[in-house]
This record gives C-alpha cells, structure tokens and sequence, in this order.
C-alpha cells in the first residue's frame, strides 16, 4: 500500500482499439479462481491474444514496454473484478489513456494509483495515430496541468476533480484516508434508523 | 417544507460521514455483502494492516460464483474452488461475520440471498465486490459494486468515497405485450441509451410499467444497470416492496416494522424532484429480446433483423463488424432461427422463482431439443425449494432440463458449468461478451427466461408469444 504522489507519468505507449472492451476480455474469469492476485499479468487479454493469433496489440512487439494503454471509449465495462487493473499492472501499464472508461474500472485503477484519464475524440484518434506511427515515443500525462503530451502535441486531458486530487496528493489509497474520520464514523451509523433500531 | 428531493439525494445524504478534501463524499455503507471471489485479497490486505473488521455484523457472505451446482457436497471435487470456499470460511470465523454456506439453509447468488432474507431494505447503501450489487436497487437502496481494495475499505472502515452521480429518471410507459418481460425492459433500455450511456449516472426507474413490476422483476431490470453503464439503478419503494419484505428473516417485526415502512416510504422521490436527464420509454412497443452482439446494447426484438451497416452510425459500424464475425451472424439475418447448442435459466439477474415459473409454464409445452443441453439453475437454495414446493423441478425434468443447485452457474463460467467451443448458448444471464460462458470462442445470447425455454424446446431461437 503506497502514499506515493502521483503527479506524472511518462513512458512508451500501446495503443489498444476497440470500444467497450469488457473486464472478461482483459482476464478472463477462469484467472479469478485463486485467493491472491499474484502471476495474473500472464493472463491479461489472454484469449484475445491467443484468437489473434499474434496480432494483438500487447503481443506487438512495436509497443513491448509500453507502459502506458492508450484504448477506445468505455475500457472495463463489466465486472467489478480489480483482477482487471491488477493484470494489465502486473504486465506492466502504470496508466491508461481513453475515451471513456467503465467506472468501476476507473474506481479499482485509482485505488491502485493507475490514472484513467480521457481524451476528446480528436485528440485521443490523433494520439492513437501518432503512436501507431512511431512507436518508440514518450507519452507523458502530468495530472498537475491535467495534459497529455506526444508528438502529437500537448492536449488537454480529463479526470474526475476528485480522483485528480486523490492521485497527486498520494491518498489514493482508500482505507487511510477513510479512517481519518474517526468517531464520526460511528456517529453517522447511529444516525441511522436501521442501525440505531427501528 | 424543504426542496422537493430525489430517493437518491436522501440516501446520499443520510448516509454522508463528512466531506472529503479531495471533494468526494465518505459515505457509510449500511449493508456489505461479500463472496468468495473478490474477497480473500481484501482479507489479507486487512491483516498486512492488522486492522479489524469496523462493523462485523454488516456483512454478510455466502458462496455462489465458484460453488459446483452438480454436487456441493464438501471437499468440492475442484481444489481451487474448495480452497477459496475454506478461505472464506476462515475469513468469517476469524472477524465474526455471518456466513451463508450451503449448511445454513440460505446459500445462493449474493444478489438473491440478500434480498430474500431482508437484508436488502429501502434507504440503504449496499455495497458488494459483484458488479450486479445495482440489483438491490429494486427496493430503492443505493447498490453498487465495488472493487476488492474497496472491499477492504468497507472491511476496515464501513465506508467509501464516493464522487457523487448525476440522476437521470428512465419513465417505462404504457403497459407491457404478452411474452415481454422485465428482462426485455431492461434490454430495451440498455439498446436506445447505449452500454455506456449510464457512465457518470444512477438511474431512476419509473414509470407504470415499473410501478406494475414485482420486485422480483424489479430487481431483472436493477440489475442490469450496470450493463448499461450505470453503477446503481432503483427504484422508489412503494406498497409492493413492503408487502415484500414483511415477515422476512432480517426484517423488523410487528411495530418496528411499521416505524420502519414509515421512514422507508419518506425516502421515496418527491414530486417535482429535478434530475439531470429524463427519458420516456414506451413499454408497448418492446417485444421478446434477444441479443446478437458482444454487448448487452446489441440487441433486438425477436421478429427484426440483424443490423447491416447502413442501418448504423458510421462510429458503430467497426463494431458491428467484429461482433457478427465473433458470432457468425450476417447482417439482415433474422434473428429468429439462429441454432442454440445450450439453453440455460438462471442467475443474478433472472434465477428467482418468479423466473423458473415462466420458464416451466414454456417447458410444459414440449421436450428439449435433441441437439440442446439445458440447465435449471435456482438462484438460491430458498427458490429451489421453493421450485420443488411447487413442482417445477419435475416439469423441467421430464422435458429434459437438468435440474440443479443453486450458484451463479453458466453466467460466468467460474465452476464447471461452461460452453465449450463455438458453441451457442441462449441465457437468461446478464453478458454476452466474449468468452463470458467460458469458452473463448463460445457465444451467447441473452434472452427471457421463457424464451430461453422456448429455444432450448425448438434447437433454435423462437418468438416467445408464439408458443405460450
């Protein structure tokens, strides 16, 4: 569990496309059945990969060591499953780049410090198109000026407010930040008729 | 008298612990439903922590996604499954949290149970590591699922934070056809506002079409919320709901019952409520559903056509073309007569007992397909007794139903209940992406529970009203 502040991240981009690409096509629930997340890198998009024979985006070899998934509009719609953003992490994203993303997927990614961050449409078709061309690039997404800068050029980009200030002020992490309040926890619980008793 | 409020503003506010810097709001969760799957990871993060569970009595387990529904007598053949079944029973003995194993008489689907012991109570906050959590919405509870580091949040602190939801208010109008069910208003929905349509939403649905609704059938048209983009959906409680919840396990009795259905009643929208967004669906104009996509929104009325790509936007048309290429479908096809391999009834969505009636009333009209492998799975073990109460079991059987026990089964494949290969399967589940049901190449379409009786009987999809 880290605190670290998240402010930039900068690295080499996959670019992904496709809409409403759901958390049973990133890993498949067959992965699911285990009690820890641990080796679920192997299985990120494995039946995708294995259907394309090859020509999946994370098999291409133009784009190994991106860290950075550049996808389409509504990433990980779908299951809650956090085995999702736990895969594509442990194969080795550290943010996304999108047109939309299912929100629960953006909820898990935050809770593991993996900004979701979107792009207009001709932004995002622009940044796709640059990157496919020329691979070897750096992308950078700084969560201060809320940019995302390539050779395409530098573009304005979208996050929830919240989840902005969540990731640049590292409280990202849920369960401390949560436990700040204290008492008042308690005293909300009473308030309420269920819990206080009908 | 203050301003006329949403259901979903009073939730929201009642259940607000403070304000936090980030913007977002603490909210308290008043019922956390766990499972095996998305649990165990929460656990463990929460001894690393050496953090109690804040409040075990507000959560509840049970087992349902990996339990086999052939057998579940213990050691589960599978040692993977029986591995997560006994981590889940560690977890709850070791916090003091309240299991529904298959001993207590009350397993089943986590969005079944909770509902059917009374949990699930209107003017709630319901939080689950499932996405169909939305499910509990039908009793005008704020559900929604979360993911397993949220999991342990609730563990640890009861609580989430939460950015709050724009709301908009779905009016389902007119009155329902013959042979059109709560699945197809949810289908309905999901086609003419998107898969995504709901990001940023909750939804509201209101309507007489939904006022006519059982709560079971409520909770089909809640639960697939989320496939529409929408974390939670609801709907405001009304006599229904109460004459629901009397008499269930976990809801109050005689008087306190009363003083409850009071307040409950009092968190109901008000009129002249504002909402973000209103949208008018006019339910007479549904028919049975069927999709023919990789997404729930890729559906259509049993007697259309598959879409060609003149018929769709110039933005829609790559994903057609991957869609009918997964599914093998032609464009301009019908979409009745397409072949089906296995017929299954069940799941969160629709494996009630209001859902197994349907099916059998079709399942007296014939014998299953010679070339059709279909299942019966109850939902629960309260609607399989209740099946067998009432003789459903043995009208499934004689036409040649399996007939199992209660787990989310062939929904989503984390138990032995799959497709293998290509092969088509008409469900009463909630998701036709690919590889859903196990299979990477298997495919399904998702349909009613009678139509999925209806073409597990002919070997091919069939226009429910037809038949019944």
């Amino acid at each position: 569990m880290g605190q670290e502040a998240i402010e930039r991240i900068s690295g080499r981009g996959c670019v992904l496309r496709g809409d409403d690409i759901d958390t049973d096509r990133i890993i498949p629930a067959r992965f699911l059945k285990a009690i820890t997340f641990d080796g679920l890198g192997e299985g990120a998009f494995l039946d995708d990969r294995e259907a394309a024979k090859g020509n999946h985006a994370l098999d291409d070899e133009r784009f190994e060591g991106a860290s950075i998934l550049i996808v389409g509009g509504n990433f990980g719609c779908g299951s809650s499953r956090e085995h999702a953003p736990q895969a594509l992490m442990r194969f080795g994203f550290r943010a996304f780049i999108g047109a939309s993303f299912g929100e629960i997927f953006a909820g898990n990614c935050t809770a593991l410090g993996l900004p979701c961050v979107t792009l207009d449409g001709a932004d995002l078709e622009a940044l796709m198109e640059s990157v496919e061309l020329d691979p070897g690039q750096q992308i950078q997404i700084d969560l201060q000026e809320m940019t995302v800068t390539s050779r395409a050029g530098s573009v304005h980009a979208h996050i929830p407010p919240g989840t902005r200030i969540q990731l640049v002020e590292g409280t990202w992490d849920g369960t401390r930040a949560l436990l700040d309040a204290g008492d008042a926890i308690e005293e909300a619980a009473g308030r309420l008729p269920y819990v206080a008793g009908f | 008298m203050s301003q006329p409020a949403t259901l979903f503003d009073k939730v929201w506010d009642a259940h607000r612990v403070l304000d936090l810097p980030t913007g977002q709001t603490q909210i308290f969760v008043g019922l956390h439903l766990i499972h095996e799957v998305t649990s165990p990871q929460a656990f463990a993060m929460l001894r690393e922590l050496g953090l109690p569970v804040r409040f075990p009595l507000r959560t509840f387990a049970t087992v349902d996604h990996i339990i086999p529904t052939d057998s579940q007598i213990r050691p589960f053949s599978d040692e993977v499954a029986e591995s997560m079944m006994s981590e889940l029973e560690r977890n709850c003995r070791d916090h003091g949290i309240q299991l529904f194993d298959t001993a207590s008489g009350h397993q089943g689907i986590v969005h079944v149970i909770g509902p059917e012991l009374g949990l699930t109570q209107p003017g709630m906050t319901i939080a689950c590591g499932d996405s169909h959590t939305s499910t509990h919405g039908a009793f005008g509870a704020i559900a929604f699922g979360i993911g397993t580091s949220q999991v342990r949040d609730v563990l640890a602190t009861q609580c989430l934070a939460m950015a709050r939801p724009q709301l908009r208010r779905i009016e389902v109008t007119g009155k329902l056809g013959h042979g059109v069910y709560a699945k197809d208003v949810i289908l309905g929905i999901i086609r003419r506002l998107g898969v995504n349509g709901g990001v940023g939403y909750a939804y509201e649905y209101a309507g007489p079409v939904i006022e006519a609704m059982t709560l079971e059938e409520r909770m089909t048209v809640c639960n697939m919320s989320v496939e529409g983009g929408a974390r939670c959906g609801y709907v405001n409680p009304d006599d229904a709901t109460l004459d629901y919840l009397r008499g269930r396990l976990y809801a109050p009795e005689g008087e306190a019952f009363d003083r409850a259905a009071a307040w409950w009643r009092s968190m109901a929208s008000d009129p002249g409520a504002e909402y973000a967004d209103v949208v008018e669906l006019p339910g007479g104009e549904l028919g049975p559903s069927v999709t023919w996509g990789i997404n729930p929104g890729q559906n259509l009325s049993v007697d259309e056509r598959i879409p060609t790509p003149a018929d769709v936007p110039d933005a829609e048309r790559p994903g057609l073309a991957e869609a009918l290429a997964y599914m093998d479908l032609r464009p301009g096809q019908p979409i009745a007569g397409t072949p089906v391999d296995v017929a299954f009834v069940g799941s969160c969505t629709n494996g009630r007992i209001s859902d197994l009636r349907e099916a059998a009333r079709v399942a007296k009209t014939g014998n299953v397909h010679s070339r059709v492998r279909a299942l019966v799975v109850p939902g629960s073990l309260a609607v399989a007794q209740q099946a067998e109460d009432e003789g459903l079991d043995e009208i499934f059987r004689a036409a040649g139903f399996q007939w199992r026990e209660p787990g989310c089964s062939m929904c989503l494949a984390m138990n032995p209940d799959k497709l293998s290969g290509r092969e088509v399967c008409a469900s009463s589940s909630n998701r036709n992406f690919k590889g859903r049901q196990g299979s990477p190449s298997g495919r399904t379409l998702l349909m009613s529970p009678a139509m999925v009786a209806a073409a597990a009987i002919h070997g091919k999809v069939v226009d429910v009203r037809e038949v019944l």
